[in-house]
């Protein structure tokens, strides 16, 4: 492989020119491959105005961003973004390009991918340099989380992946530290972009799980709808996002965004608290990774409590309650 | 109109997965094989599409012999035709190499509208394929789709809604487009006993590279730029701490531990 290609390359994701602090955590995760390599860690954006975007890459670590401004970028749109981020590819060629496994990050790398018909690996885990052959190794959990596959492109660069949210800790923000920025034109016609958005509705009940610290989750033991409120004002209370096995939402108690296992979200939260779940292999492999598992259940031979840091035996509508008038008293709320 | 379903074999995601780990190949001994789960929602809304616009369905797998179970499946759900791509050579696909051959047998299958793919498979887990398969055949690419609103063959028009993080995206895209879909966006059938004796008793035809007209060296292990160099089960996760007493004093020391991993703002 020649070596023209250098450094590690971060996407910067935004919703119509607007980043969160997440927007920028693979600058973290890169700048410990870049490190690792001896290169630099480099940001690209493409948006209508990435002035601004750029500079805040800079205070997180970014030694250059790479930019392409132009109106027929104001919102993601795949063909637009993954044309844009070829350009830049082909000319800057980065060694490894890292994505977040957001539907925007998956929905560009698929596509750039397919366009540079390079490998793709996905959801990644953990990432690290290899020692003999300098590739990036990549983990990432198969059969939902039952087992785990190391991949590695020693074929083609660059090396592109997807990350998994939150896995690898957040870049410091240092507002001392500035990138330079390459600005390159690009455009494209809006018929070769095929898309257009007609809509966005801000969803009421967001459930963002992947990036929720605390899930409150309910399964079949909760026994119909009326018992996720119950589920739901734990959740509540403890600032957390609401969860579902697959026998809840397939009974229709709950709608499929709340789905945690291998045909609903792979989740990694601090603090996974299980209701009425018995632990069906399909459900564990979704949240086993969680850091600290409660599981609160009548029967005291469900599977969960073997995976579980603390194990309530009792029902759930006498726990749950309890659980919510303690926390209030003891937080102060 | 004509649509194409993309649908995979997977292992039952009821089972226990065994791998033969020296190996890194799967115990298919004893272990049931089943249409990827995410799949039947795109074949139902390709049913469902047909019932409302009138519309062809091709249900297109790759695979070994074995795969045609899934095509018969969809046989007896009432797809038109299905298409079998079986060569020793695409084993060990990866997800560009698995795209450029779904992608050469769409284009041999030929005039199609609309190609409808579940969100990802439950073995590899990826969920690339579709966005790959729409940049290499230069179609509309729509993901997370948990909606078709509108299918406008005439004036090649789709539009649907996009479940993405925070909200629904409401996207029009020109015809033809890759679309796929989410688990919720509607309730797949079950065949009946008189789809199933008649989808047993069809000739399924397989296509090999040559067929399809992709290059060898695109295909299979040798084409695949990614692979998997090891694989291991995830550490054991030992059970924990079972609380004892009643129902207060377990919900209190609970309270205690949660509030000691100072997560809870």
């Amino acid at each position: 492989m020649a070596d023209e290609y250098k450094d590690v390359w971060v996407y910067i994701e935004h919703k119509d020119g607007v980043t969160t602090p997440m927007s920028y955590e693979l600058l973290g995760a890169g700048k410990t491959l870049a490190d690792a390599l001896g290169s630099k860690v480099c940001a690209f954006v493409i948006g209508e105005n990435t002035d601004e975007i750029a500079k805040t890459a800079g205070h997180y670590g970014a030694s250059t961003v790479y930019a392409i401004d132009g109106a027929s970028f104001k919102t993601f749109r795949p063909a637009a973004f993954a044309k844009a981020a070829a350009t830049l590819v082909n000319k800057f060629k980065p060694d490894i390009l890292l994505c977040r496994s957001t539907t925007q990050g998956q929905d560009l790398s698929s596509a750039l991918a397919g366009q540079l018909e390079v490998g793709l690996g996905s959801d990644a885990i953990n990432l690290q340099i290899d020692d003999a052959s300098k590739a990036v190794k990549l983990t990432r959990a198969a059969f939902g989380g039952n087992f785990l596959a190391t991949y590695m492109n020693t074929k083609s660069k660059p090396q592109m992946a997807t990350v998994r949210p939150k896995v690898f800790p957040m870049p410091q923000l240092d507002t001392s530290k500035n990138a330079e920025v390459v600005k390159e034109s690009f455009s494209i016609a809006e018929d070769d972009i095929r898309t257009k958005i007609l809509q966005f509705a801000q969803s009421e009940t967001s459930v963002n799980l992947v990036e929720a610290d605390i899930i409150v989750s309910g399964g079949r033991g909760v026994g119909g709808s009326e018992g996720f409120s119950v589920v739901k004002a734990l959740a509540d209370a403890l600032g957390g996002a609401m969860g579902a096995s697959r026998a809840a939402v397939d009974s229709g108690w709950i709608p499929y965004e709340h789905q945690v296992g291998q045909t609903g979200k792979t989740v990694k939260p601090k603090i996974y608290i299980a209701c009425g779940i018995s632990g069906a292999i399909q459900h564990l492999a979704g949240m086993r990774t969680s850091d600290c598992i409660v599981a609160i259940n009548k029967d005291a031979e469900a599977p969960i409590f073997k995976i579980a840091s603390f194990g309530v035996v009792g029902d759930y509508k006498q726990v749950v309650p309890k659980l919510i008038e303690i926390f209030k008293q003891k937080a102060g709320k | 109109m004509k649509i194409v379903v993309c649908i995979k074999q997977v292992p039952d995601t009821e089972a226990e997965v065994k791998w033969d780990l020296p190996k890194g190949t799967l115990k298919r001994e004893g272990m049931d094989s089943i249409t990827n789960p995410f799949d039947e929602f795109a074949l139902e809304e390709a049913l469902l599409t047909k019932e409302k616009y009138d519309a062809e369905i091709v249900a297109l797998t790759m695979g070994p012999d074995k795969a045609v179970d899934v095509l018969r499946n969809a046989l007896a759900l009432g797809v038109d035709q299905v298409c079998h791509v079986n060569d020793a050579a695409i084993a060990g696909s990866d997800t560009l190499a698995t795209s450029y051959i779904l992608g050469k047998a769409i284009e041999k299958i030929g005039g199609v509208d609309l190609v409808l793919c579940g969100k990802q498979a439950t073995d590899g887990n990826t969920g690339s394929v579709s966005g790959e398969l729409a940049t290499r055949l230069g179609f509309s690419q729509l993901t997370f789709v948990g909606k078709i609103e509108e299918v406008d063959a005439a004036n090649k028009k789709i539009k649907v809604q996009r479940g993405i993080e925070g909200g629904i995206e409401t996207v029009e895209g020109q015809l033809p487009a890759v679309v796929s879909v989410l688990k919720g966006i509607n309730e797949p059938r079950l065949p009946n006993l008189m789809g199933i004796r008649k989808a047993a008793k069809v000739q399924i035809p397989a296509w090999d590279c040559d067929a399809i007209g992709a290059a060898k060296d695109k295909v299979g292990a040798e084409g695949s730029h990614g692979k998997v160099v090891e694989l291991t089960t995830p550490p054991p996760r030992s059970a924990g701490e079972m609380l004892k007493g009643e129902i207060d004093e377990m919900a209190s020391t609970l309270v205690d531990k949660l509030l000691d991993l100072k997560v809870i703002k």
